[in-house]
């Protein structure tokens, strides 16, 4: 079984039926990590690049790994320039490396669009590791199967979003991704952080983060990235930790059974207490795990066998 | 080259002077020497047939040479992207016959050196006319005014740091108040620097979408609305470029109702395209001020029906695959136009948004009259710009047959309407199409 398309961009092009077809497949994938000897040989032979132009290790180091699982070789580049200060366009870059016949391009941009950009120029696949503030696809795909595993279905869950969503690669695909599954999300946050015309993606819109995470089954922290508050979108990390930070009293309007969660790194103390994050609820360090999963099944989806129909 | 030129049987159109009609018009030593209806038109022609060249009209359209307040030729310093001669050919080849560039050169054309230059090179290439714009402040700093009389004596026709806006409310004012006893008008780049920063679309759903940093109207409105305040205060002449909002359409009408000595401008991409079409992240769409709204598309054109709006310009900015095949944060702004702007609009009158002769005003005789030009019209003795246009003949834009040095253009696959088959400047045929 395989996809019927090139490259996994966003999560807002995707169907039903793919989305559905990459979570089974990540569900049988997963044993594969849960055994002595961590390998399928399903991708021997095949080649797949992670380009990453903004620092990252968690999501690198996860795609090499369900990478190296499936027994293809993957080759980590890492670039701080971006192409304008090499003097290379896009399409220099795209025409280099597919002279070097790679299956699947993994990219990771600080501008949104690029791995578009990119596909419309690579004959192999392009898998978007995050672009801009964009989409995140495999962050959601993940994210789905973590909240699937733990309540079975997604229709009907409510979903409380909360913290920067104007930067937010993470939101914008989880809030394609829950709210094509049937689940209502709530995305919360200051007004300086809510972009305009949200509500148009298909989720509600407050500033209360309470009204947010009242009965809600998942409470998903985005983190405030230090590094963009001099444009002054909120006063300080200290009101932004007390209006907006997850913590136990305001957990506790959520559902009982209620899963937190978050797409790290988290920034301890800011939107999330300490003792949130390594509570019993939260499924912080699950949602690593299945990112190995799910990114295999990509791969697999992406690359793999066709199957013959019997 | 024959001395004489007769345009037979074209339908002339001249927004100046009312004219449309089926007219003959006769060209001598560069100058019109006759506009004669062609029915009416008994002139004996055998007697001079060796000296005069004809030029059989009929089913073309005859205007006043387009005009184009708003270019950037690129030269000198960024040659790559577009020198003075591959624009002037660009121009040609969309029907214009006389342009106005930009002073974002580098150097900037900021002192009469500069100036001097870009008229050599203009000459040199022997095409349209072209009229430089003076810098309102050394090197586009915003600090330090520009030498405006010499730049005057020089050549230039008007001043303005287009590409940036100028920041500083107090220099605007002083430039205000330096260009007005020239007659000159300061042309505005409306964007407040501090609203806009980061941004590289329009600010509203589709940026929340494309996960891009927006740039929200009131960026412009800002600044059009304080700058309507200083004509005021100063009574210097303010153009507008580019306008891209509803806001600072509202802001301009009242500011003419007012008797503001306000004029402005706006491209054909801003009439055509809304922020819609980023949604392929074409860097071909990427333009300062970014392709607004729906409502602001209507709104523009609204304002151009009206009168709000003066003129269409192009603000024609070509740039290389180095500049646009990149990422889309980095790539830069804007996109060339002269060769496609008489086409666009005329989608406009196909669509039945405005009418035929309303566009040919905006290309001709608004656009002059808004910089003082003696250009746009069709009158007896004045020189012999002509624009020949084949209503019906269907064109594609392809980047291998633009004439301009880059292929910037949002226009790239699309067949359109109205082909400009020649260009004439004082009497002579500069472009054949």
């Amino acid at each position: 079984m395989r996809l019927d398309r090139k490259d996994l961009l966003t999560i807002k092009d995707l169907s039903l039926d793919e989305i559905g077809l990459i979570l089974d497949t990540a569900a049988s994938f997963k044993e594969v990590s849960e055994k002595d000897i961590k390998k399928v040989p399903t991708l021997r032979g095949r080649t797949i690049i992670n380009l990453f132009y903004e620092p990252s290790t968690r999501t690198r180091t996860s795609f090499e790994i369900a990478a190296k699982r499936m027994s293809s070789d993957a080759i980590n580049i890492s670039l701080a320039a971006s192409s304008v200060k090499k003097g290379e366009t896009l399409s220099d870059t795209a025409r280099n490396l597919e002279a070097m016949r790679p299956d699947c391009i993994v990219v990771r941009h600080g501008s949104a669009g690029t791995p578009q950009m990119l596909a419309r120029h690579l004959s192999c696949s392009v898998v978007n590791a995050g672009d801009g503030a964009h989409e995140h696809p495999t962050q959601a795909l993940l994210d789905l199967f973590t909240v699937k595993e733990h309540k079975k279905h997604i229709k009907d869950l409510k979903i409380a979003i909360i913290g920067d969503i104007t930067h937010s690669r993470v939101a914008r695909s989880n809030i394609y991704a829950f709210t094509k599954l049937g689940a209502r999300v709530t995305a919360a946050g200051p007004r300086t952080m809510l972009p305009p015309g949200l509500s148009s993606l298909g989720c509600e819109v407050t500033t209360d983060p309470r009204e947010a995470i009242k009965n809600a089954d998942v409470v998903m922290m985005l983190r405030i990235q230090s590094e963009r508050q001099n444009n002054s979108a909120i006063p300080s990390a200290r009101e932004y930790a007390r209006v907006y930070g997850l913590d136990k009293e305001k957990l506790s309007l959520a559902a009982k059974d209620a899963i937190v969660m978050h797409p790290g790194p988290i920034n301890r103390g800011v939107e999330i207490t300490p003792e949130v994050a390594d509570g019993t609820k939260s499924l912080i360090l699950e949602q690593v795990t299945n990112g190995v999963a799910v990114r295999m099944a990509v791969f697999y989806l992406l690359l793999g066998p066709v199957r013959e129909e019997d | 080259m024959k001395k004489r030129l007769l345009i037979r049987g074209g339908r002339l159109i001249d927004p100046a002077s009312g004219m449309d009609g089926i007219y003959n018009v006769y060209v001598r030593e560069g100058r019109l020497e006759a506009i004669i209806e062609t029915a009416s038109d008994e002139t004996d022609i055998t007697s001079t047939a060796a000296d005069l060249e004809i030029i059989e009209a009929a089913g073309l359209l005859v205007l006043p040479g387009l005009v184009d307040v708003h270019t950037h030729l690129r030269e000198p310093g960024f040659e790559y992207k577009e020198t003075v001669a591959t624009g002037a050919l660009a121009a040609a080849a969309g029907g214009f016959t006389t342009i106005l560039t930009m002073a974002n050169t580098l150097p900037v054309n900021d002192n009469q050196s500069v100036t001097r230059y870009i008229i050599r090179k203009a000459a040199e290439a022997g095409l349209v006319k072209i009229l430089p714009i003076g810098a309102v402040s050394i090197g586009l700093s915003g600090q330090v005014l520009t030498e405006m009389v010499e730049l005057k004596e020089a050549g230039c026709v008007a001043f303005s740091d287009d590409g940036i806006s100028v920041a500083n409310p107090a220099f605007m004012r002083q430039a205000l108040e330096y260009a007005a006893p020239l007659g000159l008008p300061v042309i505005t780049h409306a964007e407040d620097p501090e609203l806009s920063c980061g941004g590289t679309m329009n600010e509203g759903t589709v940026s929340t979408v494309l996960g891009l940093k927006g740039i929200p109207v009131a960026a412009e409105d800002v600044v059009v609305a304080r700058d309507i305040e200083l004509a005021k205060l100063t009574g210097g002449r303010v153009h507008v470029a580019h306008v891209s909002t509803a806001g600072t359409v509202e802001l301009i009408r009242n500011a003419k109702q007012e008797g503001v000595n306000i004029t402005a401008e706006v491209t054909p991409h801003h009439l055509v395209f809304t922020d819609e079409a980023l949604r392929s992240y074409d860097t071909n769409f990427k333009m300062s001020p970014p392709l607004r709204t729906a409502d602001d598309v209507r709104a523009v054109r609204e304002g151009l029906k009206n009168g709000t709006i003066d003129c269409v310009a192009t603000d024609h900015a070509p740039h290389s695959t180095i500049e646009k095949d990149i990422e889309w944060s980095a790539a830069a702004n804007g996109v060339v136009g002269l060769e496609t702007a008489f086409s666009a609009l005329y989608g406009l009158v196909s669509e039945g948004v405005l009418t035929l002769n309303e566009i040919v005003a905006f290309f001709t005789i608004n656009p002059a009259r808004a910089m003082s030009l003696a250009a746009g019209v069709l009158k007896v003795g004045s020189a012999a710009d002509i624009t020949l246009i084949d209503l019906d003949k269907n064109w594609t834009v392809e980047a291998e047959t633009l004439r301009s040095r880059s292929k910037n253009s949002p226009f790239i696959g699309q067949t359109m309407k109205a082909r400009v088959l020649k260009t004439i400047v004082d009497g002579v045929v500069i472009y054949n199409g």
